[in-house]
């Protein structure tokens, strides 16, 4: 039993941690925020120099070679920026939807998107939308049992203004047929499903970890009544309940994405309560943070609202909170047994 | 990262399992805060030692296995599955004897030790006092050197199973008052020892599970110290790190917990459709269980590896406190009306469970109290782990 991150690991976190924070600052955030959201060619370019892109992809096809458990807190890291979030199904779910185009289609696009020459879209089930899609040069859209594989031509793209400004979505329309449909679309489905909620999961980690570490920084230096507010009790008690929360959702997180890497069991169980349990930190963050910030938070001015507009344009993503619990529910209540002491990694 | 067991891991848990088997006691043991029920719990902890099962992470000289943390927790695994008996020494093996270990002369642990594994000598904690709850570093009770000795005179509480046990380790005051945490010595006091007075308090439940310590120009050999004279505060501080971090509760405990609550929730559930937010709780209960579980594995692997706790212990207090009471509640709102009659019969040929919830939910209010109350772990965590100004 080895629940560590390797030292290769943790240098990769930390690099992929000093990157974001010298490209992703508050005011790039806010750019972007004017010029319409999403993640432009530049920047695409950049994390495609980083590795980003072929971070789940095999050594041996030029990838950095991680699977999910390897590469979760560099999402977590993307999460604790809020980088766009195209970038990141193009790196956690195109390689593994594009075998499904076949030999010729892989070979076709996995050197391009390794290099970021192409920018792969990815649909996620149950989405309204898809970000980026109109800069894309492929679009991956899963929708039902049907997975489409969209060229320039093939759909079309409506945009979909989000409360949130950094998000840049499109509603897709395919004008051709599906590359895959019936048992084995919904097969992908699902598990298109399960990573991406690991993907959001992972990036709530970070958010929360983000909006926490800001309102510790306010807390400290507003005063009132002579005194740091971080010194009141009330205060300091809403902070640490979120830590508590964070602390205690991040080895969920960490096992789920163990657990999509490879063939393990219970699948849906790991992948929904971890996004039950990030989601819970998350909304907890956005919600006391908030509050310590006092009408400050409230307001355009103030970063806050870039980290808090995401945990809450998220939340309904990647299956929103009534889906994981009903696939928790489905888990625990029926079956022949009742997981218990010592289940936990019996059968891994 | 690795989250299969090795082959080494599973060895251990057959050898357990097999051993768990074998070995415990068909009928539940009355009750530890009874003499008869403490006599029969000290006659188990006995067995378990024979078989090298009491203290399986201490090194092999003074009874253990020399086993890892991650070792630990797949011993507890099994032992909450075997529904084994309640531990009656764990505040000597769990809170004592990591102190000992670290701070403790070689001496100190040839002799206390030994017995400590094979429960012949059983610890009670004797930090609290009536006016040092919260505020530990306001105790009062005094300790002064006198020669090889210290006299000991003033009052403990709230020390749990000192109504029947044999030894107390506690906090002592050699400095004045107003040094607060600086003038405090740890020392190990026999409960038999002249002078000493032990005044059992009824709980919630009505039993004697925890008394009132008196000392009375008690003598204690300077040997008997942990540490240097007034370096207590220090000493003590390396224990509640290790109870509020991972040894002092469990996940196999709520696991199993959660585990029982979800079976009466499926035994329950159609009588119980007209509350339809009662299957949230007991989900909610399950996937906290499993979420403590994770968390202790994953710090547990990194101190396998050398890591060490610091303030994010307080953490664990808090969460599994709060997960117990979501535990018991829901368990106890499964059971509507017949909750509250934990022995009538009708209700035990129905529901054989409900008296244990019951018992589990009384002790389960005291869980945010203990070890540090839940208020205090938040304040450590606001100043100690984020930094906010006291
Ligand atoms: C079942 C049980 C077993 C126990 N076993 C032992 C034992 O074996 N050995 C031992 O030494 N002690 C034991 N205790 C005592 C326990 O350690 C104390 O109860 C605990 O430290 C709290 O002290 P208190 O009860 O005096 O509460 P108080 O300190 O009087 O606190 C009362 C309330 O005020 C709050 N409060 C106090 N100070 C602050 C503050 N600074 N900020 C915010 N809130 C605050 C508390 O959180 C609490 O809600 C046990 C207690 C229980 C319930």
């Amino acid at each position: 039993m080895d629940f560590t991150f390797s030292e290769d690991e943790c240098l990769l976190r930390d690099a992929a941690r000093e990157f974001f924070a010298t490209e992703m600052t508050a005011d790039r955030l806010r750019r972007i925020w004017e010029e319409g959201g999403g993640c432009d060619d530049r920047l695409w370019s950049a994390l495609a120099e980083l590795g980003l892109p072929g971070i789940l992809v095999p050594e041996e096809q030029g990838g950095l070679g991680l699977d999910e458990a390897g590469a979760v807190r560099v999402v977590e890291e993307a999460g604790y920026v809020a980088l766009p979030e195209s970038p990141l199904h193009a790196a956690w779910l195109a390689p593994f939807l594009l075998p499904t185009l076949g030999e010729e289609g892989r070979a076709r696009w996995l050197p391009r998107l390794l290099s970021g020459e192409a920018r792969i879209a990815v649909g996620i089930p149950g989405d309204l939308a898809v970000e980026d899609a109109d800069r894309a040069h492929l679009v991956l859209l899963s929708e039902g049992d049907a997975l489409f594989a969209l060229t320039a031509g093939s759909f079309r793209c409506e945009p979909r203004t989000s409360f949130d400004p950094g998000r840049r979505a499109f509603a897709v329309t395919p004008s051709i047929d599906p590359v895959c449909i019936g048992a084995e679309g919904a097969r992908i489905a699902a598990e298109l499903l399960d990573r991406a909620a690991v993907l959001a999961a992972a990036y709530e980690l970070g958010l929360a970890r983000r909006i926490l570490d800001l309102a510790v920084e306010h807390a400290r230096q507003r005063c009132q009544f002579g005194r740091p507010v971080g010194s009141f009790q009330a205060v300091k008690h809403l902070l640490a309940d979120v830590a508590v929360r964070l602390q205690f959702a991040r080895p969920v997180v960490y096992r789920a994405a163990w657990v999509v890497a490879r063939e393990a069991p219970r699948r849906a169980l790991a992948v929904s309560h971890a996004r039950l349990a990030a989601g819970q930190a998350a909304r907890l963050a956005a919600r006391n943070g908030l509050q310590v910030f006092g009408a400050m938070g409230y307001t355009w001015e103030c970063d806050l609202q870039l980290y808090l507009k995401r945990v809450w344009s998220l939340a309904g993503r990647c299956g929103d909170e009534a889906l994981h619990r009903r696939r928790v529910r489905q888990a625990l209540l029926v079956g022949d047994t009742v997981p218990g002491a010592g289940d936990t990694f019996a059968e891994n | 990262m690795d989250l299969r067991y090795t082959a080494t891991e599973q060895a251990f848990r057959e050898e357990a399992r097999a051993w768990l088997a074998a070995h415990v006691p068909r009928d539940p043991l009355p009750s530890p805060d009874t003499a008869e029920g403490f006599a029969a719990h000290r006659l188990w902890e006995q067995r378990l030692a024979e078989a090298r099962w009491s203290a399986v992470t201490w090194p092999a000289q003074y009874g253990g296995r020399g086993a890892t943390l991650v070792e630990w927790l797949i011993f507890e695994e099994e032992y909450y599955r075997a529904g084994a008996p309640v531990r009656i020494n764990a505040n000597g093996l769990h809170l004592l004897a990591p102190t000992l270990l670290e701070h403790g002369t070689p001496e100190q642990k040839a002799r206390f030790l030994p017995p400590m594994a094979k429960g012949e000598e059983v610890w009670a904690q004797a930090w609290s006092e009536p006016e040092a709850g919260s505020d530990l570093a306001a105790l009062r009770c005094r300790a002064v050197r006198d020669g090889d000795h210290y006299v000991l005179s003033g009052q403990k509480t709230w020390s749990t199973r000192a109504a029947f046990a044999d030894w107390c380790f506690g906090l002592f005051r050699t400095g004045s008052l107003g040094e607060r945490h600086r003038g405090l010595t740890f020392l190990l006091v026999s409960l038999r020892s002249p002078g000493v007075r032990v005044r059992p308090i009824r709980q919630l439940d009505g039993r004697a599970g925890f008394a009132e310590i008196f000392f009375d120009e008690v003598k204690v050999p300077v040997s008997q110290r942990v540490g240097e004279e007034g370096e207590g505060w220090k000493v003590a501080m390396a224990t509640a790190g290790f109870e509020r971090g991972l040894l002092l509760r469990s996940p196999a405990r709520f696991q199993e917990r959660a585990r029982r609550l979800v079976e009466l929730w499926r035994r329950r559930r159609d009588q119980l459709a007209r509350d339809p937010h009662l299957e949230d709780a007991v989900v909610q209960a399950w996937l906290d269980a499993e979420a403590y579980c994770l968390a202790t594995y994953h710090t547990a692997c990194r101190l396998d590896r050398g890591g060490v706790i610091g303030p994010e212990a307080s953490t664990n207090k808090i969460f599994w406190s709060e997960l117990d009471l979501l535990l018991c509640d829901a368990a106890l709102r499964i059971l509507g009306p017949a909750a509250e009659f934990p022995a009538g019969k009708e209700v035990l040929a129905k529901e054989a469970d409900s008296g244990r919830w019951l018992e589990e939910f009384l002790f389960a209010q005291a869980g945010p109290i203990y070890a540090g109350t839940n208020e205090i772990q938040r304040n450590i965590i606001a100043e100690r782990l984020l930094g906010l100004p006291r």
